[in-house]
């Protein structure tokens, strides 16, 4: 089954309210991070999409990223694991400078992350038996064992009967719903989810978010998540998984949970960085409106 | 302004040659590094190969009927007729041939490759299977490379038997000829440059086609419309390359083996 990393442990990100950044160098009690940014800046064939963009993801950490639709923040998870990038400055995965690493180089860190694409992005032609064992297949595993490990991801996210469907025959948040199975498979040290919620209904939307704490307090993998739903972003910050009752239950009154924290992204600049707490009380106009 | 335009367009065209260098360098030189796709390859040659074979065969069929019309027509002129079968048979293998499967085989597969890895792109599947660890080209471009240049060479051979047997069909039934005379004029006069002509295009057409289908899919943008565009620049740059390819190989296999 997906079991949780050994090593993982909760440690949270240093507060920055009013958008300073987080200093990349880690203390000598702080694990390092899994992710750091360093001043990145890119564009395409026009004005820059993010610009000097630096923050980081401790381990056990969520990190949510807000920001209307359009400010780059797809970009922005597309630059964490190598898939674009930057034209100034310098990414960090799991302590690996990624910036100017060869594609070749990249792929096995990739398999050490799990993605979340906005639309799923399942593969069409196959089923979702082996979309979902898409990397253990090319790794040769056994079939016997990817059939155990498919369907306890599919168990995990609740679509156990889909084993054999095509994903034309999935509705949209079943298919978000088998693409997190694709991405937990693996057992990867860090998930990034790009508008998981996007374009579902609320009911579903939930059922998602839901899957999202799960992974979180179950097997404590970083993540950064992309979102320009509040509600999503509050109910993951203000809930917590209950393993006895199979479900998620909210927060005490005022309790948040401690490492799950915010950015946020204004016209391709970090304008906000730290927990919900400091969101709330941030006096930044911009954030201000975003959530009013 | 007119010469900025000239000038865009210029610079936009050489990228475009250098990026398709590049990227047909990378899908080639993938067969020498693990890992391989066998699976992928024979899938895809059952795709292109087996695939395309009723069109390449009623093509060639065609084609050699068509010829052995014409040219019955006037070689009558000159009481010439018994000559045939070695006009359809040497036009056959060494040019229509090769060229006529290269374009029927790009209209279907360039385009085929081209509008499902366009769609693949636009729907972030691409981006998926790297963000699984797993490179587009090694598993998507080479196979599909080295299954269509292999394919083509089958297909071409299956065509010009396909064009023989029509002509053949067509001097003894509507010319009322000798089909003997016809079999024993196709066969003798062949040389060995003739089929070294015909089976070495096909070579270029197949990396042609595939490579350049893949190239325009891998590159597209601007969701569906763009995967239609994509499609179509697939399909008008192959065909138009087979052509020019075609004879610049011509000219240089003539030069090396010049007619007796």
């Amino acid at each position: 089954m997906i079991e949780p990393p050994a090593s993982a442990h909760p440690a949270q990100a240093e507060p920055a309210p009013g958008g300073s950044a987080p200093s990349l160098a880690p203390s000598a009690d702080a694990a390092p991070p899994v992710v750091a940014f360093r001043n990145v800046s890119i564009a395409f064939d026009g004005p820059p999409v993010l610009q000097d963009i630096s923050f980081s993801v401790a381990p056990g950490e969520t990190r949510i990223l807000l920001g209307p639709a359009g400010v780059g923040k797809s970009v922005m998870l597309k630059l964490v694991n190598g898939l674009l990038r930057p034209d100034r400055g310098g990414i960090l995965l799991f302590g690996q400078e990624i910036t100017t690493m060869p594609e070749q180089q990249l792929f096995p860190l990739r398999t050490r992350t799990g993605m979340v694409f906005q639309e799923g992005a399942l593969f069409d032609s196959l089923t979702v038996r082996d979309n979902v064992a898409y990397q253990l297949i090319q790794e040769g595993v056994p079939d016997d064992e990817i059939d155990r490990r498919v369907r306890d991801a599919l168990r995990f996210v609740e679509l156990e009967e889909t084993f054999d469907f095509y994903p034309a025959s999935l509705s949209g948040g079943m298919r978000r719903r088998v693409a997190i199975a694709r991405a937990l498979i693996h057992q990867p040290e860090l998930i990034l989810y790009d508008s998981p919620t996007g374009g579902l209904d609320p009911v579903t939307s939930t059922t998602i978010i839901e899957l999202i704490v799960k992974e979180r307090d179950v097997y404590r993998t970083p993540s950064l998540l992309v979102t320009h739903r509040l509600q999503d972003a509050f109910t993951l910050c203000t809930h917590r998984f209950d393993a006895e009752e199979g479900k998620m239950v909210p927060l005490p009154q005022g309790e948040t949970d401690p490492d799950t924290t915010f950015l946020m992204l204004e016209e391709g600049r970090l304008i906000f960085d730290g927990s919900l707490r400091d969101l709330l009380h941030t006096p930044n106009k911009f954030v201000r409106e975003f959530l009013e | 302004m007119a010469i900025a335009a000239i000038e865009r367009t210029a610079k936009h065209m050489v990228l475009t040659v250098q990026d398709y260098s590049l990227f047909a360098h990378r899908a080639v030189m993938n067969l020498f590094r693990p890992p391989r796709y066998w699976t992928d390859f024979l899938i895809q040659s059952n795709i292109i190969g087996v695939g395309s074979t009723s069109i390449v065969l009623l093509s060639g069929f065609f084609t050699g009927g068509v010829l052995a019309l014409q040219s019955a027509a006037t070689l009558s002129e000159f009481g010439a007729t018994a000559v045939t079968g070695r006009f359809v048979s040497i036009t056959m293998i060494r040019e229509l041939g090769p060229v006529l499967t290269g374009i029927m085989v790009a209209g279907r597969n360039a385009s085929s490759m081209a509008s499902e890895l366009g769609s693949m792109v636009v729907t972030e599947q691409i981006d998926a299977m790297r963000a699984l660890g797993v490179d587009p080209m090694r598993k998507l471009v080479t196979p599909r490379l080295f299954a269509c240049i292999s394919m083509l060479l089958f297909l071409t051979i299956l065509a010009d038997a396909c064009g023989i047997l029509g002509g053949g069909f067509v001097t003894v039934f509507m010319n009322h000829q000798n089909g003997t005379q016809y079999i024993s004029q196709a066969w003798e006069h062949l040389r060995y440059p003739d089929i070294i002509q015909g089976l070495a295009k096909p070579l270029f057409s197949g990396f042609i086609i595939a490579s350049i289908g893949c190239f325009y899919g891998m590159r597209t943008s601007g969701g569906t419309e763009g995967v239609g565009r994509s499609t179509i620049q697939a399909v008008v740059t192959s065909s138009v390359l087979i052509i020019f390819v075609d004879f610049l190989v011509t000219q240089v296999l003539l030069t090396l083996f010049p007619a007796p």
